[in-house]
Formats: structure tokens, C-alpha cells, sequence
């Protein structure tokens, strides 16, 4: 399939997380203001802008995240899979279960390998023994592309890997839990050149299974890697649509000026 | 035109590579009217001087397209940046061919110099040529102002072109067919017009381009095309 039709395809199918008139506010400050958004199922959506436009911070009320920020709150509505996930009936740890995030720098547990893979399916009690739990850490170690690389050392340290590593590491935790959607903070910023390549293909491998939404500064991983491309800039999303058709042609003039470089 | 970049340097690069299709384009024109001068009086020289320098377009077309390449790999540019440097290596690339016409057309000066002029159909040639050059020369403008108005101007003039050429196809038939000793300048005559003709299909590329880069879609009207010489007939019956 081409790539328009493949994009034209994603826009019949239901949202996975759809964000209705979202504002998010950090005391006075008003962060994200009137956001509307539909984030497809397995897909790559990237969010691009400027810093301070609000990126990350609406990345993070897909999972709650700033539930842990007291100054913040937010109006409006996020569902995941048609479910208000701000519902009070919601259990957040649960929520997070589902969906997922891996930061901007990579933070493994100061365990071990294995542990860190083991954390997650643990505490949720995915594991009925310990053979399943050996699997789920074999499977993410081998979908995160890692277990070539760990497999004779599993009982070391996670911190004492590279940074690539770490970060695939922590892909590895995350899908261990097995979510619906992957968050991703600039998962590449402190990567070297080779570790990004390793990682963007494997968000390529991941979006067969999971929904993934990626914040990225750089406009060329964001070209890479995702279907869609959201452009933020000063809290408003100023331009949505196909990735292809945003870096080819974009139709609002302040996008063209950010990603082609030119004064904003 | 917008405003620009944070990188002075790559705007710097945009310019000269613009500036390069300028003189390139400049060039070719130039070419279109020595080579009909050359044609109109049988100057060897002027001839000779015309192939010269299509050698010089052909290093200018390589250079352009070197550079380009050089800044898609340095600057990874996207939207407008991307096609203008995209576009700037095809127009490059048609502007080279346009002037390996003009060449072409001087080279037969040569061949047709002692033969049996026909006068009328060098007036037809004539006219393609000052078309054509005129052409270039809008289309070059529109390129460089970023005038779409312009570049669909120049788009729908190549219909003109295909008309004279069509003209001078059936008035050449009719040559050949009086008198056999035409056929001979009369090919060469053909073969003239018909790469002009082609110079002017290139021409309109040029234009389409200059339309793409400025909207980032493809120029969706219908391509003018006359050229029925294919098709033409004399009926010897009459």
C-alpha cells in the first residue's frame, strides 16, 4: 500500500486516544489551550514545535502524568479507547499500565537487567510463574532489540549499560507491561547517531503493535519515523495531517517557518 | 518570497545556486540567437562559438547539480527549501538539454550552407526562435520572482511554438514534393524546428516546476499540445 493511501486508511479507523478541548493551565499559566486531537492505532503521531509550545506537556496528560504536578490542571477531555481517562472511577496506576512512556533520558532502575524487565509484569501480576516471567523478559529484551546484546549478563546492572542500550532498556520495561500506546519524550536526545538509528527502527518494528505517540526536537526523526505530524506552537496545534504532506508541503506558513528553519 | 533562514549560510547557498540558473538560463537564450544568426547569414564562426559554449552550459548544469546535491546532504531541507533545491537540479538539467538544442541547430549551419536556401520557412524558423527565446526568458523571470502568473504564461505560449512548427512541417512536405533538390535543406530545416519545438516542451517543464515549488502541487490544468505534425498529411491526390 502507498503511503496516502495508508494515511488516508488511518483516518477512517477509530482514534485510539482521541483529546477533546484540552487546556492545560500550570498555575496561571496557560500551557495547552483548546487542543484537539486524534491519535490512530498503530501508527507513529509526532509532535513537533518550538520549546515551551506544550509538547510534552500534553504528551503527559495522556497518561497522567501531571496528575504529579500540584499547580497543574487541566480541562477538557482525553479518552483511550473511548474511555474518559480523567473519570474518576479510573485507576491511574492501571492507566499508565496501558499506556506507557519512555523519557528523554534513559532511567533504568538500579537493578538488574532482568530485574528491570521483571519490575513491571511483577507488581501487575502478568507472571503466573516463574517460566512466564523468563518469557515476558526474553520477548521485550528481543522485541526492544536488546537481547543479543544482554543475554549472558542479565544479573548486572542496567545503569552499567550504554546509553542506547539503557534507552532500549527501557523500551524493553515498558513494553514488558504490555500497553496500547507508548509515550516518547525526545527518546533519542542523548543518543549518538548509531543508538538513534537502532531506536527509530525499532519504533518502526513497535507501531505494528503498539499506538505510539513520540515528541522529537528533531525534524528529521519526526520525518523518519512518523505517519502523522502534529505542530505545536505557543499551546495551540497550528497544523495536523500526514507527516509526508508536513514536510513536503505544509499549508500553515509558521509551520513551514519552524521546520525549514526560518524565523518563527 | 519568505523570509530568511536562522542559517544565513544556507540562504546564501539558495541564492547563488538561484543565481546560477540566471546565468545559465541567460546563456541558452543567448545561444538560440547566435546559432539563428548563424543560420541566417551561414557564419561558420558564430557557429563554432555556439558549441563552445554549450560546453560551458553542460559544466554549469553538472556544477548546479553537484551543489544541490551538497546542500540535500548538509541541509536536510524540507518543505519549500526541498522542492526549490529539487526543482533548481531538473530545470538545470532542461536547460542543458535546451541549449544542446540550440547547438544542434548551429551545428547544421554547416551542412545547409551551400545548399539551396528556402527562404520562406527560415521566416517560420524565425519566429520559433524569438518564441523560444522569449520563453526562456520569461520563464528564467518567473522562476527567479517566483511568479506563478508568469510561468503559466509561459506554460500556454509553448502552443504557440507547436503551431509554427506545425506551419513549417507542411510547408517543407510541399518543398520536397516540387522539387527533389529541397529535400535535403528541407530535412534539415525539419529537424531544426523540431528540436526547437522540443525546446519549447522543456520550457513548459521549467514552468511547471516553477508553479511546484512555489505551491507544492503539481500544475493540474491540461498540457497545451498542437504538435499534430505526426498526423499531417499533404493530399497528392489534389
Amino acid at each position: 500500500m502507498d503511503k496516502a493511501a495508508e494515511t488516508a486508511l488511518m483516518d477512517l479507523i477509530e482514534p485510539t486516544v482521541r483529546a477533546t478541548n484540552v487546556n492545560i493551565y500550570y498555575g496561571e499559566t496557560h500551557a495547552i489551550k483548546d487542543v484537539n486531537l486524534d491519535i490512530s492505532p498503530k501508527a507513529v503521531t509526532a509532535l513537533i514545535g518550538p520549546s515551551g509550545c506544550g509538547k510534552s506537556t500534553f504528551l503527559r496528560c495522556i497518561n497522567r502524568m501531571n496528575d504529579t504536578i500540584p499547580s497543574c490542571h487541566m480541562t477538557g477531555k482525553v479518552t483511550l479507547d473511548g474511555q474518559d481517562i480523567y473519570d474518576k472511577k479510573i485507576d491511574v496506576v492501571q492507566l499508565r499500565a496501558r499506556v506507557g512512556m519512555v523519557f528523554q533520558k534513559p532511567n533504568p532502575f538500579p537493578k538488574s537487567i532482568y530485574d528491570n524487565v521483571a519490575y513491571g509484569p511483577r507488581i501487575h501480576g502478568l507472571a503466573g510463574n516463574d517460566t512466564d516471567l523468563d518469557n515476558i523478559v526474553f520477548n521485550s529484551l528481543q522485541k526492544s532489540g536488546l537481547w543479543e546484546e544482554v543475554k549472558d549478563r542479565l544479573d548486572t546492572p542496567g545503569t552499567a549499560l550504554s546509553g542506547g542500550q539503557q534507552q532500549r532498556l527501557c523500551i524493553a520495561r515498558t513494553i514488558a507491561i504490555n500497553p496500547e500506546v507508548i509515550l516518547m519524550d525526545e527518546p533519542c536526545s542523548a543518543l549518538d547517531p548509531i543508538a538513534t538509528a537502532i531506536i527509530e527502527e525499532l519504533i518502526t518494528e513497535l507501531k505494528e503493535r503498539f499506538t505510539i505517540v513520540i515528541v522529537t526536537h528533531s525534524m528529521q526523526q519526526a520525518a523518519r519515523v512518523s505517519q502523522k505530524t502534529a505542530f505545536f506552537h505557543m499551546g495551540k496545534i497550528l497544523e495536523f495531517g500526514d507527516t509526508s504532506e508536513i514536510f513536503t508541503n505544509p499549508k500553515v506558513e509558521k509551520t513551514k517557518d519552524y521546520i525549514t528553519g526560518r524565523y518563527g | 518570497m519568505s523570509q530568511n533562514h536562522i542559517l544565513s549560510s544556507f540562504d546564501e547557498e539558495l541564492n547563488d545556486l538561484r543565481a546560477q540558473i540566471v546565468t545559465m538560463g541567460r546563456l541558452v537564450e543567448e545561444q538560440y540567437k547566435n546559432s539563428l544568426q548563424a543560420l541566417k547569414t551561414k557564419d561558420k564562426e558564430l557557429a563554432e562559438k555556439v558549441r563552445k559554449t554549450d560546453r560551458l552550459i553542460d559544466e554549469m548544469d553538472t556544477n548546479i547539480e553537484k551543489q544541490a546535491i551538497h546542500m540535500i546532504a548538509l541541509r536536510s531541507p524540507v518543505a519549500d527549501d526541498l522542492r526549490d533545491i529539487v526543482s533548481t537540479i531538473k530545470i538545470s538539467a532542461g536547460l542543458e538539454r535546451i541549449g544542446d538544442y540550440a547547438k544542434n541547430l548551429a551545428k547544421r549551419v554547416t551542412v545547409i550552407r551551400h545548399k539551396k536556401t528556402i527562404s520562406v520557412s527560415s521566416a517560420l524558423i524565425d519566429q520559433m526562435v524569438t518564441q523560444i527565446v522569449s520563453m526562456i526568458s520569461d520563464v528564467i523571470d518567473a522562476y527567479i520572482s517566483r511568479d506563478i502568473e508568469k510561468a503559466i504564461d509561459v506554460w500556454r505560449r509553448d502552443q504557440m511554438v507547436d503551431n509554427l512548427y506545425n506551419s513549417l512541417f507542411r510547408e517543407m512536405l510541399t518543398y520536397m514534393m516540387e522539387n527533389p533538390q529541397y529535400i535535403t535543406p528541407a530535412t534539415h530545416l525539419l529537424f531544426i524546428a523540431k528540436n526547437i519545438e522540443r525546446a519549447g516542451d522543456h520550457a513548459t517543464n521549467i514552468a511547471e516546476l516553477v508553479y511546484y515549488i512555489n505551491e507544492g502541487e503539481l500544475l493540474a490544468l491540461k498540457r497545451p499540445k498542437n504538435d499534430s505534425s505526426n498526423y499531417a498529411d499533404i493530399n497528392t491526390e489534389e
